[in-house]
């Protein structure tokens, strides 16, 4: 594999230490704005997460009874997951980490299809980023103004513009805190709490974490968080091949660059016309053409603006695009028969008409993908409402009754993840003749009440008929059935004798 | 310290001057902001150490500014649980026994607490689980109760307890030792009588023998057919459950020369809540009356 080495010392060795230190100044990034369908689909996506992000805690889903009525709820103490008409237990767990594991091998997925459009999209620090950017933007004006007012004059403008600005950013900071909170309780209440300072101070305390890490990363660290803090940067290149495709300066095309007037040929040189707008609209400010890197969060960014300047030099979009290795590289051995020009451009497309979306890794990860999906939804077919579980009492194992008899005690529970409350005749099979009481129940019956949205708990005694012949262990299944006589839930456990 | 820092031909960086058998390490140096988050912690460290409990003196310790201690944490956590707990202790004072057996929310709470209170103070003789153990220890889960089984017995015998100096009322029965008289012949006879009542005499000329001797010196106490009298305590001889053991060894013993168990009274030691969870725990296990 993969990743070309860079072939040239790239804009952000300017950060390089003085000689010897291992740490230097940190350059501020200031990316130009930028339009086109990279930035279209950016602007779309973020739209929507956040839309996402901010309106779900607010979607209401009546549950009968206590049950709250939020669609979407983290409900730690009582350790429920509510999402519209399903709810979670802590026991089923699992089907959380199935979710976990679905979305990451999509992430690997896609990522190996389309490169790392998680990255350049999706991931919370790109979209609150880019928010925040455009805040600056309309604040401080765009790339050249903002560098200006930095480096100007410590004037009444420039403090009027910055308090603006953070102020703009910590209100977000904050609705992104208070949005985030809202997860874990009723959203109004909470809502209302907060703001009339009556709300828990855990609500405070991770309230003004997101808050401080919101207005720190977004607004401070940003392509930092990606360069120096984020793992994914780092394994991502095991999910990527010479077939995913990913943000490409194309070399064989471009080179060799140079500055070009208008009316000048374009023979004998490449397109590049080395205007640095692909480095100067890049959120990490790295040159794409020093080769795929590892700060590139592949939002494609460059791509718009470099297809604003071919379109107005008048040549063919594509200098820098999504492409694969592969391509680059057929491209690079056709290309170089000819010499630069537009010649050379004609044969290098040519090299590269046909896609290789389909290959094992993409199979291997969709058919993983799919394989997991099936399990969650097999398993989410079969879930039931109605648990039951035995627990034997281990002292003593039996009891010998004063006429010889001999009786189990066990602990019965039974997990009611429903709204109603019904209650279940309780028969233990396998031990003709036993007698089973429930303590509590009336006249200590074999019914057991359940409890809506709960665990109902009962101790049942197992009397087996007088004088029945025992082995040490018999295996008896305990069944919970209904007014109609349905078996709803059974479980198997052993009723024990001493021995003969 | 780095010793030769060289410039990297391929990529144009420096290098740390680090090497390791001709292996070298590129500089990518990290933002100096970075740096200062680890000073900061380290200053963090510091704040911690003067608020909490920290350094070791000669006689002592650093207490911190806070007086923070993890002995003081639990005293207040578990004096939030007992609050927690009162509500539930009160209604289980205020209502009857029955009245606990019969609402699910305070038969769960008893049993709850039952447990704790078992454990730690009846377990050692009666068992884990209750059941008891051969040697004079009943067993909780049976359906045989010298004193009677019904909540107000277990109640009253886990107050006043048994044959003990600590309660005016606590239950007493006294058998007398048999050895100084009965003959070892007679003593003979009436244990071959008892083992009868469960069908287990060895010898039936003996065991008829032993009724008469059974009928003068026994019945008062045990019955007319060994089914026990509650009222003065007297064991029930005719069912498969022996607090000393069952067989014709054993009962010679326990007629010639009578151990008698001992229970404490646990009025004055437990209160009134934890008697009446203890009482409503037992019962649950599936003997009570």
């Amino acid at each position: 594999m993969t990743m070309e080495a860079p072939t040239r010392a790239r804009p952000a060795e300017a950060q390089q230490s003085p000689q010897g230190s291992l740490y230097a100044k940190h350059v501020k990034v200031y990316p130009a704005r930028v339009t086109g369908r990279f930035r279209y689909a950016k602007w779309l996506f973020l739209v929507f997460a956040l839309f996402v992000y901010y309106v779900t805690p607010w979607i209401r889903w009546p549950r009968p009874g206590s049950a709250p009525d939020q669609f979407l709820l983290v409900d730690l103490a009582g350790r429920r997951f509510y999402l519209g008409p399903v709810v979670i237990w802590q026991d089923e767990l699992y089907f959380v980490t199935g979710l976990l594991i679905l979305a990451a091998v999509a992430l690997f997925l896609v990522t190996s299809l389309f490169g790392r459009v998680w990255c350049g999209y999706a991931c919370p620090q790109t979209v609150w980023t880019d928010l925040y950017l455009w805040v600056e933007r309309r604040i401080e004006g765009d790339r050249n103004a903002r560098m200006r007012l930095d480096q100007g004059p410590r004037d009444g403008a420039y403090w009027t513009k910055k308090l603006a600005k953070h102020a703009v950013w910590l209100v977000i900071a904050a609705a992104t805190g208070g949005a985030f909170v809202l997860y874990f309780g009723d959203a109004p209440t909470m809502l209302r709490e907060i703001l009339t300072g009556r709300a828990g101070s855990w609500t405070y305390a991770f309230l003004g974490i997101l808050t401080f890490t919101t207005y720190a990363l977004a607004g401070w660290a940003r392509e930092q968080v990606c360069t120096y803090m984020c793992p994914w940067p780092r394994f991502q290149a095991a999910m990527l091949d010479e077939n995913s495709l990913v943000v490409s300066y194309r070399a064989w095309r471009g080179e060799p660059r140079g500055k070009h007037k208008q009316g000048e040929p374009w023979e004998g040189r490449g397109d590049c016309v080395d205007c640095r707008q692909c480095v100067n609209v890049c959120p990490t400010g790295i040159d794409i053409r020093d080769g795929q890197q590892l700060e590139c969060i592949g939002c494609g960014l460059c791509i718009d603006a470099c297809d604003q300047i071919m379109d107005k030099v008048g040549r063919p979009r594509g200098l820098i695009a999504l492409d694969t290795l592969t391509h680059l590289q057929k491209a690079e051995a056709a290309a170089c028969a000819v010499p630069p020009g537009p010649a050379r451009v004609a044969l290098g497309d040519a090299a590269t008409a046909e896609r290789r979306l389909i290959r094992p890794r993409t199979i291997i990860y969709a058919g993983v993908l799919a394989a997991v999906s099936l399990a969650m939804l097999v398993a989410f077919a079969m879930r039931s409402t109605t648990e039951l579980a035995v627990l034997r009492d281990r002292a003593p194992v039996f009891i010998a009754l004063a006429d010889g008899t001999i009786r189990n005690n066990f602990t019965v529970k039974v997990w009611n993840k429903g709204y109603g409350e019904p209650t279940y005749r309780l028969v233990v099979e396998g031990l003709p003749g036993a007698t089973v009481a429930v303590v509590g129940a009336p006249e200590e019956r074999p019914v057991v009440a359940t409890r809506a949205d709960g665990v109902a708990t009962h101790r049942v005694h197992v009397t087996a008929a007088h004088g029945a012949r025992l082995s040490e262990s018999t295996p008896v299944t305990f069944v919970l059935k209904d007014e109609a006589g349905r078996t709803v839930v059974s479980t198997a456990s052993v009723f024990l004798a001493p021995k003969r | 310290m780095p010793t030769k820092i060289e410039k990297d031909s391929l990529t144009g960086k420096t290098t740390t001057g680090h090497e390791w058998d001709g292996i070298k390490e590129l500089n990518t140096p990290l933002p100096k902001w970075w740096l200062y988050i680890l000073y900061a912690t380290i200053a963090w460290s510091a704040v911690w150490a003067l608020l909490y409990p920290s350094f070791p003196g000669l006689s002592g310790h650093f207490r911190g500014l806070t007086g923070w201690t993890q002995r003081q944490a639990i005293v207040e956590q578990m004096a939030s649980a007992r609050a927690e707990q009162a509500p539930f202790l009160d209604r289980i004072r205020a209502a009857s026994l029955e009245e606990v057996r019969q609402n699910p929310e305070l038969l769960a709470y008893a049993i709850a607490g039952g447990r704790v209170a078992f454990a730690d103070n009846c377990a050692a003789c009666h068992g884990s689980g209750g059941q008891g153990a051969v040697g004079g220890f009943p067993a909780l889960v049976d359906d045989d109760w010298i004193w009677g089984g019904t909540l107000e017995d277990i109640h009253f015998t886990i107050v006043h307890g048994i044959r003990n100096a600590q309660s005016e009322e606590a239950r007493v029965s006294q058998m007398p030792a048999y050895g100084g008289v009965l003959s070892r012949a007679q003593i003979n006879d009436v244990a071959e009588f008892v083992l009868s009542l469960t069908d287990r005499a060895t010898d039936a000329a003996a065991a008829r023998r032993g009724e008469e001797v059974y009928a003068e010196n026994c019945v008062s106490c045990h019955g007319e057919k060994g089914e026990g009298v509650r009222a003065v305590g007297g064991p029930a001889l005719n069912d498969a459950i022996w607090l000393y053991g069952g067989t014709k060894a054993q009962i010679v013993a326990q007629i010639t020369n009578p151990r008698m168990g001992v229970m404490p009274a646990w009025g004055g030691r437990l209160d009134e809540a934890t008697i009446k969870m203890l009482a409503v725990y037992v019962h649950t296990f599936g003997g009570g009356e």
